[in-house]
């Protein structure tokens, strides 16, 4: 699996996911600057990482999602290429167009800091066949704005079509109330687009992928990724 | 010419900062507040005369980048 990490200044999660990366495919990521125009030749996977892409102003990921190599990734996705957005790429996919809906402030105003349990809704797709349908995983989350909203025909298409593949959850697989920690719509953690080739998600499971870090229940994305491209191949 | 736009978000889009600002203004003792929902003004300066024109481009950068269409609207003022 070749991929290319976008690099956004104000961006702070590129290592963590460029290491994450490699332990997975034993490939180093190209690490790609805001203002390229184009991708790297032979990329199998775009990743937009986390962090605080231009300070956050205006709206979390609005000014990156204008940027140059945004276009290269707009067409990238449309020939059905992978992309994933972790955090601020989540928004920034969100601001760019490429899947539905936005970010808005967490319902509770705070910026949340901690491990949270994420219910995977479905084991067929390439961001997901790392895992069980109805696996529990224990990833980190760090947002103050990961409040997922859309309107209310977007979440049933999101709902009916299969597309949310990460819900937040207690540690028991339990959706409710009490585990959605930002409140977001129906306690949407991830999507994916119409295709099902562009995957956000707020959670960052490239943090829990070393035994160092404690867990390892981030590793699953990054290998099913991996073992989606072989098989592909 | 000086242009203003005013961003504000949908009704039935869920306000948080607006609802603690509100929280806020009650605690603070400042009466007959039924309700805040908050937004951004940009106060934008255009070059060239023609009034239409400019509210065209400044419609466009609202659609482009200024707004959120999915959850704001915006109003474009000529000042």
């Amino acid at each position: 699996m070749k991929s290319a990490v976008l690099v956004f200044p104000g961006i702070n999660r590129e290592r963590d996911m460029a290491r994450a990366l490699k332990l997975a495919s034993g490939k180093e990521a190209a690490m790609v600057w805001h203002a390229e125009t184009a991708l790297p030749k032979g990329i199998d996977l775009v990743v937009v990482p986390g962090g605080f892409s231009y300070g956050d102003y205006l709206r979390c990921g609005a000014i990156a999602a204008r940027a140059p190599v945004m276009d290269a990734v707009r067409d990238f996705a449309a020939k059905g290429g992978l992309v994933l957005g972790v955090c601020n790429g989540f928004q920034i996919l969100c601001e760019a167009g490429l899947l539905p809906g936005v970010l808005m402030r967490n319902a509770r105003l705070k910026f949340i800091c901690h491990d949270v349990h994420l219910r995977v809704e479905r084991s067929d797709t390439p961001f997901t066949r790392g895992y069980n349908a109805g696996q529990v995983i224990r990833v980190p989350v760090a947002h103050g704005e990961g409040n997922y909203e859309a309107d209310e025909e977007t979440l049933k298409r999101l709902e009916g079509e299969g597309r949310v593949l990460y819900r937040y959850c207690s540690a028991e697989g339990v959706v409710d109330e009490a585990s959605n920690i930002n409140g977001a719509a129906n306690s949407i953690a991830g999507i994916v687009s119409e295709r099902g080739n562009v995957l956000g998600m707020m959670p960052h499971p490239e943090n829990h992928v070393e035994d160092i870090m404690g867990c390892t229940d981030g590793r699953g994305l990054f290998a099913g990724l991996v073992q989606h491209l072989e098989q592909a191949a | 010419m000086k242009a203003r736009v005013t961003v504000t978000l949908k009704t039935g889009i869920l306000d948080p900062q607006g609802k603690a600002i509100e929280g806020a203004l009650k605690s603070l003792g400042v009466e007959g507040v039924a309700s805040v929902r908050q937004g951004k003004v940009f106060d934008i300066e255009m070059a060239g005369a023609d009034k239409a024109k400019a509210e065209a481009a400044l419609k466009d950068a609202a659609d482009k980048l200024l707004a959120n269409t999915v959850i704001e609207n915006y109003r474009v003022e000529l000042l």
